[in-house]
């Protein structure tokens, strides 16, 4: 046994002041201070939802799903007879879903095929440059994409402003939030079901297509829903690329309106102004709501 | 060829695209940007005039890498405060709790607004607020586009910044809370110590973000091609001129308008991927 | 309770009807009376989830940080009732040491030992300091092992010596009382055994109460046991005459190996 011997009690000649008092009243005043500003963060969020709701709610009606935008004349002449301003988004929501779909189709395969890819590269050095490209261009800002969208497309392949130049760039946007979450998603599939798979002598790419896909496959949807509520309201980029169209259009090489175009549209237009709240409500619903779904998914899948 | 062999194929030549795509962003934007860097050189990105007029043309990027940075520093400075308390209420003070999902719920609710929701209500709500509380006659400048960009960056700069301060183990805590400590200490000396790399990647990242943003920033810094004299003077972002300019823009003022994308891009990856190093030394 | 024949004139710690509970109505604790020796090393032994480190983390309030704790009954320390102290001046007097070494990872050895101080806002001159940090570091055995390295992060020593580390950053706040939660649970045999010839010097200066689940480990240092049992004290005594000649079967039934 070493022998200790204990010295004494510890500086007994240290005086401590009682500052205790001080200590638990600034104590309370951080918490007081954190909750209140914390209560301040979420109010902006709280103030727009409800502005848009107040504000927009009442335009909201079949004409606004199923007209297209009214042009300035006519706006005029219905707030100058003291009517509701004619017309409703239905060429901005069609161009929409035809620039967001195109964007999907071209986003989710080469998506969801890199992140499998890095998926099973884990660590080797070029997989970890793809990650990080993917990293870097997740980080680029929108409009500098509808600037490449510019340059690609509309210069090059429509050889004007178009649907698919706008499709492209945000196609772009997309690709990074597709890569990870699928890579993170393929990381929980367990290892001992694509073992079993391959003991069984099942080929290698019906490996990922009937058992990593399909084993991953809410964890996928989730990742590509939040990338495509990422890009619903991207404005920039399509500034740059579709341009904005007053028609209906689904030719995918002529000039097309987006929502978020037509916002913008309104804003610049004082006649109909009215309009922007609910084009608003109605872009900020369809995000929120793909978000939500998105949630509901991680939720059920957590369980 | 064996299927394994041909599938591993297909998975490296898609996986190329991304090497394609990131190559050829920064090709192009190069490329594009050329004519700009020819005719006035690397002064072009200290120069500070703007004039389109034909014959005495003259471009620099100045005025706008100015608004971007100030704009973009002051929303951290704005946002900071707030993203740490917000941290602290959700991964501290009320980790668990029904209240805290609450609050990240609406605070992720934040990240789902578009731009251009926000660049509508900073141009309704707040700029007559700060119309009529007298801090200038517009409303417009850096200082408003600041107020939106913090609002905007907060899911951005909290998501991290909870995840770290949620991760200090108890055991630390304990220890100061054994010795006497009261929470507020816990927080300075334990928590913040240990969660601080994560904390600052963060808040890197929410710059990094700041630094891109468009369209809200567009309808509210006032697109005064000038340096602002102070934080509430008009300025413009490199963003908003590309956005507000390009649609009309070609030749030598197009080539401008891409090197100051050219620019933007580099700014914020350089950014970016300091923030990634942060991140990378925590792991 | 059935208590052998204890007789604690002076006790420094009683504990009066003390029941904790973390749910409504379901108590980890209930109803338990003991008084604590001064100078002693009292053990709390018992199965897991028996309440034995609630009723350690009661003795300096550390169980309040659970949200919705309903605490009943009283602790008098020097007489005085430890619900009604300030807790900042609870925890100066009470000390206590964990199940895993936390050494603050981001402090130096030297400022880990003084961490008591700096996060009380008492402000000391650098040869108090040197003084404390050397002195405590000697009581745990550590200083000629570390002596040469007071300003590196203490989480590089081994476990063994983190857990002196953090025994020592208790006793440098100059305690009255030392709470230890399994504090060798997560240390090796040879480890373990410095701790506890530590401890049993440890006891001429200060009072120990120790939760273990090693029953050898109760047998060989401590003065006093507690079995605990479903929350409830069952049974409090010397500790050889309790493991020689323990009067209640669930005691016997623990002490000889048939449940834990």
């Amino acid at each position: 046994m070493i022998s200790i011997t204990i010295n004494r009690n510890i500086s007994p000649s240290i005086k401590f002041k009682d500052n205790s008092n001080l200590r638990k009243l600034k104590n309370r005043i951080f918490k007081i201070i954190i909750i209140i500003l914390s209560i301040i963060t979420i109010s902006p969020i709280v103030l727009i939802l409800s502005k848009l709701v107040i504000k927009g709610f009442r335009q909201i009606n079949i004409d606004f799903f199923t007209q297209v935008a009214p042009d300035t004349f006519e706006a005029m002449m219905a707030i100058a007879s003291g009517d509701v301003i004619p017309g409703g988004i239905a060429n901005g929501i069609t161009g929409t879903l035809l620039i967001v779909i195109i964007a999907s189709v071209i986003a989710i395969p080469i998506g969801v095929i890199t992140g499998v890819y890095l998926y099973e590269n884990q660590g080797k050095k070029y997989a970890n440059l793809i990650r990080n490209l993917s990293d870097i261009l997740q980080g680029v800002p929108s409009i500098v994409l509808g600037i490449i969208g510019y340059l690609w497309v509309v210069l090059r392949v429509t050889n004007g402003f178009s649907a698919f130049a706008g499709s492209v760039a945000l196609s772009i946007m997309m690709l990074p939030l597709i890569v990870r979450s699928t890579e993170e998603t393929m990381k929980m599939v367990p290892e001992n079901i694509k073992e079993a798979a391959a003991a069984l002598g099942v080929p290698y790419h019906k490996i990922i297509l009937r058992v990593m896909i399909p084993s991953s496959f809410s964890g996928l949807l989730t990742g590509i829903l939040l990338a495509i509520s990422r890009v619903l309201g991207e404005t920039a980029p399509l500034l740059l690329t579709t341009l904005g169209s007053s028609f209906i259009n689904l030719n995918i090489s002529k000039p097309t309106s987006a929502v978020p175009l037509l916002i913008w549209n309104f804003y610049n237009d004082p006649n109909m102004i009215n309009l922007i709240w609910s084009s608003s409500l109605f872009l900020i619903g369809l995000v929120l709501a793909l978000n939500l779904i998105a949630k509901r998914i991680i939720a059920r899948r957590e369980k | 060829m064996n299927s394994e062999k041909i599938t591993k194929h297909v998975l490296f030549t898609v996986s190329l695209i991304i090497l394609i795509i990131s190559t050829g962003i920064l090709a192009s934007l190069i490329k594009g940007a050329m004519p700009a860097f020819k005719e006035f050189g690397l002064k072009f990105i200290i120069a500070p005039d703007w004039n389109p007029t034909e014959g005495r043309e003259s471009y620099g990027a100045l005025v706008f890498i100015f608004g971007t940075i100030t704009s973009s520093l002051l929303a951290l400075i704005l946002c900071i405060p707030l993203a740490f308390s917000t941290s602290l209420f959700i991964a501290e003070y009320f980790k668990k709790t029904r209240i805290a999902s609450i609050l990240k719920t609406l605070v992720d609710l934040l990240a789902g607004v578009p731009s251009i929701v926000y660049g509508l209500w900073g141009f309704y709500v707040l700029r007559p607020a700060i119309i009529s509380l007298g801090i200038n006659d517009q409303g417009f400048g850096i200082f408003t586009s600041s107020l939106i960009l913090a609002i905007m960056i907060i899911p951005y700069a909290t998501s991290l910044s909870n995840e770290v301060i949620a991760m200090v183990p108890d055991e630390l805590k304990e220890a100061a809370y054994s010795l006497g400590a009261t929470r507020l200490e816990v927080i300075f000396r334990v928590i913040i110590p240990n969660a601080r790399s994560g904390i600052v990647a963060s808040y890197i990242l929410a710059l990094g973000r700041a630094l891109g943003e468009t369209m809200a920033v567009t309808m509210l810094i006032g697109n005064a091609n000038v340096i602002p004299k102070s934080i509430f003077s008009t300025g413009n972002s490199m963003a908003s001129i590309i956005a507000n300019q390009f649609g009309e823009a070609d030749g030598l003022k197009l080539s401008s308008l891409i090197a100051i994308g050219l620019l933007l891009f580099a700014i914020t990856a350089i950014v970016n991927a300091f923030g990634k190093f942060v991140i990378n030394k925590l792991s | 309770m059935k208590e052998n024949n204890l007789d604690i004139q002076n006790p420094i710690l009683s504990i009066k009807d003390l029941s904790i509970a973390y749910v409504q109505d379901k108590y980890a604790v209930k109803n338990v009376n003991a008084e604590i020796e001064r100078n002693a090393i009292t053990a709390i032994m018992g199965p897991s989830g028996c309440g034995k480190s609630t009723l350690l983390r009661a003795i300096n309030r550390m169980h309040e940080l659970y949200p919705n704790i309903n605490t009943k009954g009283e602790i008098l320390l020097h007489q005085e009732n430890i619900y009604k102290m300030d807790t900042i001046k609870l925890r100066r007097k009470i000390g206590m040491v964990f199940q895993r070494p936390n050494p603050f990872p981001t402090m130096s050895i030297y400022d880990n030992v003084i961490a008591g101080y700096k996060l009380n806002g008492v402000k000391l001159k650098k040869q108090q300091r040197d003084e404390i940090v050397e002195k405590s570091l000697q009581d745990v055995t550590l200083w000629s092992e570390v002596k040469d390295s007071l300003f590196k992060k203490g989480t590089f020593l081994s476990g063994g010596q983190q857990q002196r580390l953090c025994i020592a950053r208790a006793l440098a706040y100059n305690p009255e009382v030392i709470l230890l939660d399994e504090p060798t649970s997560a240390l090796d045999p040879i480890a373990t055994a410095r701790v506890e010839e530590l401890l049993v010097e440890l006891k001429k200066k200060y009072t120990i109460v120790l939760v273990t689940h090693n029953m050898s480990q109760a047998a060989r240092i401590s003065d006093n046991s507690l079995f605990m049992y479903l929350g409830e004290l069952v049974e409090y005594g010397k500790t050889n005459v309790m493991f020689t000649n323990p009067i209640d079967s669930r005691t016997e039934a623990y002490l000889t190996g048939q449940f834990g």
